[in-house]
């Protein structure tokens, strides 16, 4: 039962870690001053998120230190979902995973408020009122957008055609998710609600989801796009130079 | 006096690094103060988990607080309580709104988007205002406009 809990924790945290790094991306880089400031909050909110989820893994038995943990792990003790790994690319794309990944972390936490596993039940209350404000950043563009004319709207739903096989991938089942039905109620059940809560807001914008896709799976059994091997190299350069120094 | 009274009397010193007109007692940072033989024990929560000066502000507390009663102090972070803006006091929020902030409107649990719309300038007090970003120059703060006066201002965010 604890290696199921903590290969829950370390996709979570590893997806947040990952994803906030890209965000991170686009800090001096965004099309508009707020966006930048936007995109690099989300970042700093999604590391922290991940620091949280690290730092459940080392209280449990066997647990390490989490920067150790974040930064040394060979690749495909990663856990991330593709989606996380891809390259910024353009601002419709990682607007759209913005809106996919973040209303998919809203149903997460939202069924962790309910979790016997009492450190992710009391980080969820936490996480919770921080993601409202990814998806209310979100929702505000990806209506906007969607609307915006000929252009616009053949953009976003490009994004979306593109993004959506990947974020699928986030729900990615592990073979023994049924045991851990008193800490979270399942990958299935999460990507049923969250297609509920996609679904209205993306016909406001005037948007479809693809059909019959074939979700990006692999990531939660450490196999990756070759994406995450340059991020991975890039992102722990530092770290590596002296992996104990204090900061 | 009672000790319990002298410590959080010691704590009203230590200011938040970010928003240097409160107190961290003013803030709501302080969830529990303890004393016993092996010295003082305070936990503390952050206002959003990413908060960059947690440590910052663990440290001053311990400083402070071994400085004025010269015992031995540990801070520790209380998982058990989260941080929300209704945590806030009412001086607080004026303390806020004086230094150019607008202060969260009291919440009921949930975050709507009329809650971050309909702002009041804390310069000109209008309401004729709009959010430019929910994002800011720290996480607890976003961005609006006043078409009154003509001011960019933030706002601190309501949290849940």
């Amino acid at each position: 039962m604890e290696h199921l809990i903590k290969e829950l924790v370390t996709k979570m945290a590893d997806d947040a870690l990952i994803l906030g790094h890209r965000n991170s991306e686009w800090t001096g880089l965004g099309p508009v001053m707020e966006e930048d400031i936007a995109f690099s909050s989300m970042a700093q909110d999604k590391i922290g998120h991940a620091w949280a989820l690290y730092r459940i893994l080392q209280e449990m038995p066997g647990g390490q230190d989490p920067d150790q943990f974040a930064f040394l792990r060979p690749e495909s003790e990663y856990k991330c979902c593709h989606l996380s790994e891809m390259p910024i690319g353009t601002y419709e794309f990682s607007l759209m995973r913005h809106f996919l990944f973040d209303h998919a972390e809203t149903v997460r936490y939202n069924s962790l408020l309910e979790s016997s596993f009492v450190p992710l039940q009391q980080l969820a209350k936490k996480v919770k009122g921080e993601l409202k404000y990814h998806t209310l950043h979100a929702a505000a563009w990806i209506l906007q957008l969607g609307k915006g004319g000929t252009e616009s709207h053949g953009k976003m739903q490009a994004a979306l055609d593109n993004c959506f096989p990947l974020a699928c991938g986030i729900f990615e089942p592990g073979p023994d998710d049924v045991q851990l039905s008193d800490i979270y109620p399942g990958e299935r059940a999460l990507y049923e609600q969250w297609l509920d809560n996609i679904n209205p807001i993306l016909t406001k914008a005037a948007l479809k989801l693809p059909e019959n896709v074939t979700p990006a799976y692999g990531g939660r059994y450490g196999q990756h796009t070759p994406h995450l091997h340059s991020l991975l190299k890039e992102m722990g350069e530092v770290f590596r130079q002296d992996s104990a120094a204090a900061w | 006096m009672d000790m319990i009274k002298i410590i959080y009397q010691s704590l009203e010193k230590v200011m938040d690094p970010e928003i240097p007109v409160l107190n961290i007692l003013e803030m709501g940072m302080i969830t529990d103060v303890q004393q016993d033989e092996k010295g003082i024990h305070i936990k503390m929560i952050p206002t959003f988990s990413a908060c960059p000066a947690i440590s910052l502000i663990k440290q001053q507390i311990s400083d402070t607080v071994s400085k004025d009663l010269q015992l031995p102090v540990e801070v520790t972070v209380d998982t058990a309580i989260q941080w929300n803006s209704n945590r806030l006091t009412e001086t607080a929020k004026e303390k806020l709104r004086g230094f150019g902030i607008a202060p969260p409107p009291v919440h009921h649990g949930e975050i709507d988007a009329e809650m971050l719309i309909h702002v009041t300038c804390p310069y000109c007090g209008s309401e004729n205002t709009f959010m430019r970003s929910p994002f800011g120059t720290t996480l607890c703060r976003a961005m609006h406009f006043c078409r009154q006066c003509g001011m960019m201002f933030e706002q601190f965010k309501p949290l849940t």
